[in-house]
């Protein structure tokens, strides 16, 4: 189409086959939404009542009797996830003993503290000498200035409840997600039926399902764990299976002839060989751990997440931010540790130098043992002092309100340009367009690249949420996830582009994006209504800065990825940079990005808990009412169309990135 | 070494346990040791209410946890049990959460807490100079223009409040014959930071807000005053100035009523009498509230010295 677009003065040239479709419903579809809204029959302009089925109340009805009544003869489906939920609750209990509150004897009130948590400077010995001891010197000078940070921000005893939540629910999403994407490498049928789950738990807002999770599971840290993992766990799975299936074949076939039995193949060969890359989706299990600290924290898990919504409630902003901030030096030192412990799982180091690092961290953690065992005799000295703890909260509530009362009429001019030219024009033309129209388009396009299955899956996705009567709310999700997919996506590939081949700067983009990531978007969407009010616009910021990190990752991994050959014979044939980059480096990275295109469509439609906060009419909000109004299966008939979209998406996306790359041949 | 640390922890443990053992007045028996626990929201008033509450509670010899909840999930928790005692559940924002969770048969609703919610059109004390004849209503028929914005230019902005909380501003703005658009905000968060933003730069803004808040005690202004509220005019077009239409009056004042897992009067009998019998009024909670968040004292700090100021008040509470 950019062809045709950019040489509109050559009419010798054919138009290439392959494009007719595509031109062919684009004039279509815009010859429909110019038509006279007489011209269609009512029920295609609007989706008749009568016609909607009742999914909402018998999703209701099913909970109400699963969570009540539901039994197996000797005991209830609540008595199981009870149980389930104490067991979960015996490591989280002794991770949260010894990080946050110590050992305690009774609950509540009455409890007597038996022996003290680990208190700061243990603490801060003990994760500096274990830095040390995996991954050298600067990742001891990290570790120590990140938990300095968390003691002289004064965020100490919030940050360590986060992190025996987060360390829990990370060891747990890693190796549930491991042990999944094992057994659906081992057998296909359940890699066939895992993957819709997969989709639906990681697009579905969560607030869809808290209701039912918190009468099952109880109000508190377990079922903000479950949460967490039920929503961090997919990529592990997926990162998995693909790391498994690119073990080369003869690992394996080595690992037969020598006579090992299957489990020793899986757990000595495979499971090592794939480490480097299983490592990759212990990455995205922390960094999405991390990110629904907030939502687990309105259930009961308390910690930092708690106090950034307490801050942002009374619009103190700089107490927000640094407790934001608490919650991304949480996540790079975990990712770090992570990282740096897989990487020496393979090194191999000289013996005395081996031992030398031995004695000096050992002796560092007896230390921090023995200062533990201290304040167990002097309770006295554990706290941090308050005297030596900094804020730069008022600094921060200062400088958005002098941007606020210094700029804010530029920002508005240029959310009224954006508003008007780009976001209102877009919002009417999808709402403008018929459902049954939506649901043709969208199977051909599904049969067009691949085939009828396809076809099937995504046509009738499409019109679920016509069925259940939520289609308009559907549209302006399509329109605003949309627009921010867009705008992410150009901004990701570009970035993605420059970063890739420049080690320094990589560096730099790395910890921005882990801090978008990670960051809580309330830190920054509360400066962002001050400036720009509550609407589509603040919201579209919000989705565009948190989906943009994919984005940019796949695009450097892809761009940087090529054999160095082609880029050489490029420039031996006398290519100009410019040629280099658009002939050789984008078409060939172009599955690549079409992956990170792929997670940015999830992690925008994942925003959308955070987007009703602000005051849109979409899927979001209508999850959000719903669990104002305590209804269950409302709630989560918007999920699952909420999911659909993502699924909808994945799937054309995957099938056109195998297309391109079936064509292009295998991989040199 | 495993057995020399854990003796040591034990003797820590006894060394502990001998100095915090109870040494005030002899306190009665509570019926269970079981911690009560009470529900911390997250706006400062909510916080305020709770924690007195709870100190009264350990008054009487109860033992008392603090739970951190979401406003409308923790009615699942109260409903399971795992929660207890919600202090403060506003008419004006929950009643239908609240109604749901007492149809239920697990969750009670125990009263009032003596606290009015009141909620309605706000504007900053500047406004009254670019709209003159404010607070009285009428005044807003002619200053459409001195409140818009570009996206509603020439009617003014209203900054509702959720689209869950209701409210029937778009009616109210029919039946009155107001030059106004109404904007939703999806929470409370959202539309307070537009009015920190607005007072910050004396930008024209009139939104929902309701006390007691910090707000109004923070930022200097008024609420408008619309015809008052009574039951017929949300019920019968021919009341009030306009003959046909509902809702042309002020909002109504709602009750913040208390809520508790209904199994609480049998477990603790004694903590229920309590909480049952817990009162406030808007006054004492904002001034508390403004303890807060303005002079930036700590919570647990501000309802201590309450509860330890005002004994004659809730001693009557507590059954001998």
């Amino acid at each position: 189409m950019s062809i045709a677009a950019a040489e509109p003065a050559a009419p010798a040239r054919s138009i290439d086959p392959a494009h007719v479709f595509w031109i062919l419903a684009a004039i279509v579809t815009a010859a429909i939404v110019m038509l006279p809204a007489e011209a269609l029959p009512a029920w295609a302009r609007k989706y008749p009542a009568a016609w909607q089925l009742p999914f909402a109340a018998w999703i209701s009805s099913f909970t109400k009797w699963l969570m009540d009544s539901a039994s197996f003869g000797l005991f209830t489906v609540r008595d199981l996830t009870r149980a389930i939920s104490w067991l979960l609750d015996q490591p989280l209990s002794l991770a949260r003993a010894v990080f946050a509150t110590g050992f305690v004897r009774g609950q509540g009130s009455d409890a007597v503290t038996v022996f003290p948590a680990i208190p700061w400077f243990s603490m801060v010995i003990a994760a500096t000498a274990a830095g040390y001891a995996v991954g050298g010197r600067r990742l001891a000078l990290g570790m120590a200035a990140g938990l300095l940070y968390l003691a002289v921000f004064g965020q100490w005893t919030s940050a360590m409840v986060t992190l025996a939540s987060v360390l829990v629910s990370s060891v747990l999403g890693s190796i549930g997600g491991l042990l999944i994407g094992l057994a659906c490498v081992r057998w296909r049928w359940l890699e066939r039926a895992a993957a819709p789950f997969l989709d639906i738990a990681q697009t579905m807002p969560v607030f869809a399902y808290l209701l039912p999770m918190l009468i099952l599971f109880g109000f508190g840290p377990v079922s903000a764990m479950v949460a967490t993992v039920i929503y961090a766990l997919p990529p592990m799975v997926r990162v998995t299976i693909l790391a498994i299936r690119a073990v080369p074949e003869e690992i394996e076939a080595l690992g037969r002839m020598t006579g090992c039995t299957r489990r020793q193949i899986t757990w000595k060969m495979l499971v090592p060989t794939a480490l480097p890359a299983l490592m990759v989706g212990v990455n995205q299990v922390i960094m999405l751990s991390l990110n629904v600290v907030i939502i687990a924290s309105m259930i009961g898990a308390g910690g930092l997440g708690w106090d950034v919504l307490t801050a942002l409630r009374s619009l103190n902003i700089g107490k927000g931010l640094e407790a934001g901030i608490a919650i991304t030096v949480l996540a790079i030192l975990l990712d770090r540790f992570a990282q740096a412990l897989a990487l020496r799982a393979g090194a191999v180091e000289a013996e005395d130098a081996a031992r030398r690092r031995k004695a000096f961290v050992s002796s560092a953690l007896a230390i921090a043992v023995a200062f533990w065992l201290l304040t167990a005799l002097f309770p006295a000295i554990a706290p941090y002092p308050e005297a030596w703890k900094l804020s730069t909260a008022p600094y921060w509530g200062q400088f958005v309100s002098w941007i606020n009362v210094t700029f804010f009429s530029t920002l508005e001019a240029i959310r009224t340009a954006v508003l008007l030219n780009i976001l209102v024009p877009v919002k009417r033309f999808m709402l403008a367009l018929p459902w049954p129209w939506v649901v043709f388009l969208v199977t051909a396009i599904g049969f067009r690249l691949g085939g009828w299955r396809l076809a099937l899956t995504v046509g009738l996705m499409a019109a679920f949420p016509a069925l259940v009567g939520l289609w308009p709310a559907t549209m302006i999700t399509v329109y605003l996830c949309g627009v921010a997919v867009v705008i992410a996506a150009l901004i990701g590939v570009s970035i993605g582009i420059v970063a890739a081949g420049r080690p320094r700067l990589w560096r730099t983009v790395e910890i921005v994006i882990d801090t978008l990531q990670t960051l809580p978007t309330f830190v920054y969407l509360i400066p962002i209504v001050m400036l720009f009010r509550v609407g589509d616009f603040t919201a579209l910021i919000a989705i565009v800065l948190y989906a943009v990190a994919p984005a940019i990752r796949y695009t450097a991994h892809g761009v940087s990825r090529i054999a160095p050959e082609l880029i050489e014979a490029g420039v031996m044939t006398g290519c100009t940079r410019r040629q280099i980059l658009t002939r050789i480096r984008l078409p060939l990275a172009t599955p690549e990005i079409l992956l990170g295109i792929n997670q940015t469509i999830l992690l925008a439609l994942s925003m959308l808990v955070i987007t009703a906060l602000v005051g849109t009419r979409d899927l979001g909000q209508e999850t959000y009412s719903a669990l104002a109004k305590a209804d269950v299966g409302r709630g989560v008939v918007a999920g699952i169309a909420v999911a659909f979209i993502g699924m909808i998406a994945d799937r054309l996306v995957s099938a056109a990135a195998a297309g391109m790359k079936a064509r292009r041949g295998p991989p040199q | 070494m495993r057995t020399a640390l854990s003796s040591l922890a034990i003797a820590c443990a006894c060394s502990i346990l001998a100095l915090t053992a109870p040494s005030g007045p002899a306190r009665a028996a509570p019926e269970s040791k079981d911690p009560i626990k009470i529900t911390l929201n997250d706006w400062t008033g909510e916080l305020i209410s709770a924690h007195i509450v709870g100190e009264i509670l350990k008054k009487a010899g109860y033992n008392v946890e603090y739970v951190p909840a979401d406003y409308l999930a923790q009615f699942a928790g109260m409903g399971t049990g795992d929660l207890t005692f919600a202090p403060e559940v506003w008419a004006t924002t929950a009643q239908e959460a609240l109604d749901a969770a007492v149809a239920t048969g697990n969750v009670e609703d125990l009263g009032g807490s003596g606290m009015q919610a009141r909620e309605d059109w706000w504007y900053p004390e500047y406004m009254k100079e670019k709209c003159p004849g404010l607070p009285n209503w009428e005044a807003l028929k002619k200053c459409g223009e001195a409140f818009s914005t570009p996206e509603t230019a020439p009617k003014g902005r209203y900054l509702g409040g959720p689209v869950t909380w209701g409210g029937y501003d778009e009616e109210r703005i029919q039946a009155l014959d107001l030059p106004f658009e109404v904007v939703h905000a999806g929470t409370d968060a959202a539309m307070f930071a537009e009015l920190k933003s607005a007072y910050e730069r004396k930008a024209p803004i009139i939104l929902w807000i309701y006390v007691p808040h910090w707000a109004p005690i923070k930022y200097k202004g008024e609420f408008v005053e619309f015809p008052k509220f009574e039951k017929a005019c949300y019920e019968d077009p021919a009341w009030g100035s306009n003959k046909d239409a509902k809702y042309d009056c002020a909002k109504p004042r709602g009750d913040i009523f208390k809520a508790a897992w209904s199994g609480m009067k049998k477990k603790w009998p004694g903590a229920y009498e309590i909480v049952k019998a817990y009162k406030n009024d808007n006054k004492t909670i904002g001034e508390l509230a403004a303890k807060v968040d303005i002079d930036g004292q700590k919570v647990e700090d501000v309802a201590a010295e309450w509860v330890n100021s005002n004994e004659a008040i809730w001693r009557p509470w507590v059954k001998q």
